[in-house]
């Protein structure tokens, strides 16, 4: 009888588990499971939204890899823009860090100032930083000339373009300030302490207390500033428009393209299970070399 | 003038959707136990690592089918069926609420939904606040997103409507920045009033994630 009761509220709390989650499944059937299929039949099709998809095969991935110089531009141009703005943005955060994490009069004023621009964020500052690399009005430039200097094409050399872009994502460095931030705070004092005993200087310090301390939170960012990364659209589509001379051309930009463009949907579908197979590679490499240089508190290094 | 209104209207219909969404299915997560429950979690939580551009192409042609181009509905219908993220955070949140005020509410008779809504959902108005300064941001600055699926000028948002106030007044500097100032401005003034909760979510998905 009582065996019987306890059953009953096991069961009676699983169908109530599964009507809350009922929203949740349908969310995820409809607007990932079936569109990841479906992208994938695609991806094997010929399709421009008036005639049927037609079937292809291996098509559109051969094409991609042998006939589309455009294809392995904006793949290197990604992989350059990662490449350089994850270890910049993971460097520059840590300092900045350390930097807001010291008790100084008015400390809390300047963590805000440098968290802010991660805030506001799209098209705006897209805007704001066209002007502001604008070769012939831009502050940049302008500011140079006055020192006689003749500021480069941020954005109009294909030389400084993705670097230009690069330099630009810093500007939202706070993001990842302030959780560096409270990893920081997380660090015990005790640490710090116990090194000064032993007559470590600054440098030290930071070298053996604080890093190895972060590892966990820097894994987290690069993991995070890698898949955004592989994103960057929209600086491209409102900056640039993929130049010069397909400079900027990022892979997002490019599939974009490709999809409501060249309506060449298929094609365009192919592109993403690309971005798919080497996000999750890339995910997979620092996943995997995490247990080389992240530290968990509570493991025995040895 | 128009685009705000459209923008205002999208962002609340967002910000909702996610709220009533998320913090349901967190629940489901947090205090109940179901089969398949972990799994499912897993799996929700893969899905973040999934580059957007794999569903974009085909959520798109399904909205066309639906006739939602040039509507808000592609923009802010997925919004109330919860997005991973959100459940992730709301999970974390209700988990630190104790076990025995749920229980005491179920011996008094009380359905979940009740327990839901008048204990768990009261309880957590911070990190609700966190993930409605979230959606906002998201929504507010969402611009692939009304660029797939806004083509009539009199559904724009403001971040389309910048783009082609770009296109028409090009190197006019002090008329665009006039313009940018304008669609930031609501971001910054949720940012100085709310600056506690911004800075609370951002560090609890990153330290705890």
């Amino acid at each position: 009888m009582r065996h019987k009761r306890v059953m009953k509220m096991s069961t009676r709390e699983a169908i109530n588990g599964y009507c809350c989650f009922s929203p949740g499944l349908i969310g995820l059937i409809v607007f990932m499971a079936g569109p990841i299929l479906y992208s994938l039949y695609l991806s094997f099709t010929n399709y421009n939204i008036y005639q049927a998809p037609r079937w292809i095969g291996l098509a559109n991935y051969r094409i991609m890899l042998t006939e589309d110089p455009l294809f392995w531009k904006s793949m290197l141009n990604t992989l350059y823009y990662v490449a350089l703005s994850v270890p910049l943005n993971t460097v520059a955060g840590v300092l900045l860090a350390v930097l807001m994490n010291q008790s100084v009069r008015g400390i809390r004023l300047f963590r805000t100032l440098y968290f802010l621009p991660s805030v506001v964020s799209g098209v705006a500052v897209a805007l704001l930083w066209q002007w502001v690399l604008d070769p012939n009005f831009g502050l940049i430039n302008t500011f140079l000339a006055r020192l006689g200097i003749e500021g480069p094409g941020w954005l109009t050399d294909e030389h400084w373009s993705k670097f230009s872009l690069v330099l630009m994502n810093l500007w939202a460095v706070g993001g990842s300030m302030i959780i560096y931030l409270a990893g920081l705070q997380g660090v015990p004092r005790s640490l710090y302490e116990a090194a000064t005993v032993d007559g470590a200087g600054m440098l030290r310090k930071f070298v053996s207390i604080t890093i190895p301390m972060l590892t966990p939170t820097i894994f987290f960012n690069v993991i995070m500033g890698v898949l955004s990364g592989f994103q960057v659209f929209l600086q491209a589509y409102i900056m640039t428009g993929g130049g010069p001379n397909n400079s900027t051309m990022f892979f997002a930009y490019y599939l974009y393209n490709k999809a409501f463009k060249d309506m060449q949907f298929g094609y365009a579908s192919a592109m993403a299970w690309v971005l798919l197979f080497i996000t999750l590679a890339c995910t997979l490499i620092i996943l995997r070399s995490g247990s080389r240089w992240v530290y968990y508190e509570g493991e025995n290094p040895n | 003038m128009r685009y705000t209104v459209n923008t205002v209207w999208i962002t609340l219909l967002s910000v909702i959707g996610a709220l009533l969404s998320s913090s349901f299915i967190a629940y489901a997560f947090a205090k109940l136990k179901w089969p398949g429950r972990n799994i499912w979690f897993v799996v929700l939580l893969g899905t973040m690592m999934l580059p957007p551009q794999v569903t974009m192409i085909p959520l798109f042609l399904f909205f066309k089918q639906l006739g939602w181009i040039d509507t808000y509905l592609p923009l802010t219908v997925p919004y109330f069926f919860g997005s991973a993220f959100y459940i992730f955070l709301m999970r974390q949140f209700f988990m630190t609420i104790p076990k025995e005020l749920s229980e005491a509410a179920k011996i008094d008779g009380s359905t979940e939904f009740y327990i839901w809504w008048r204990i768990f959902i009261p309880l957590s108005k911070p990190a609700l606040a966190t993930l409605a300064i979230f959606t906002f941001m998201m929504a507010w600055n969402d611009f692939l997103g009304p660029l797939i699926y806004l083509n009539d000028p009199d559904q724009f948002t403001l971040a389309l409507g910048l783009r082609s106030f770009q296109q028409q007044y090009g190197t006019r500097w002090n008329v665009m920045m006039a313009a940018s100032l304008i669609v930031m401005l609501p971001t910054l003034v949720m940012f100085f009033s709310f600056q506690k909760y911004f800075i609370e979510g951002v560090t609890l998905t990153g330290v705890k994630g």
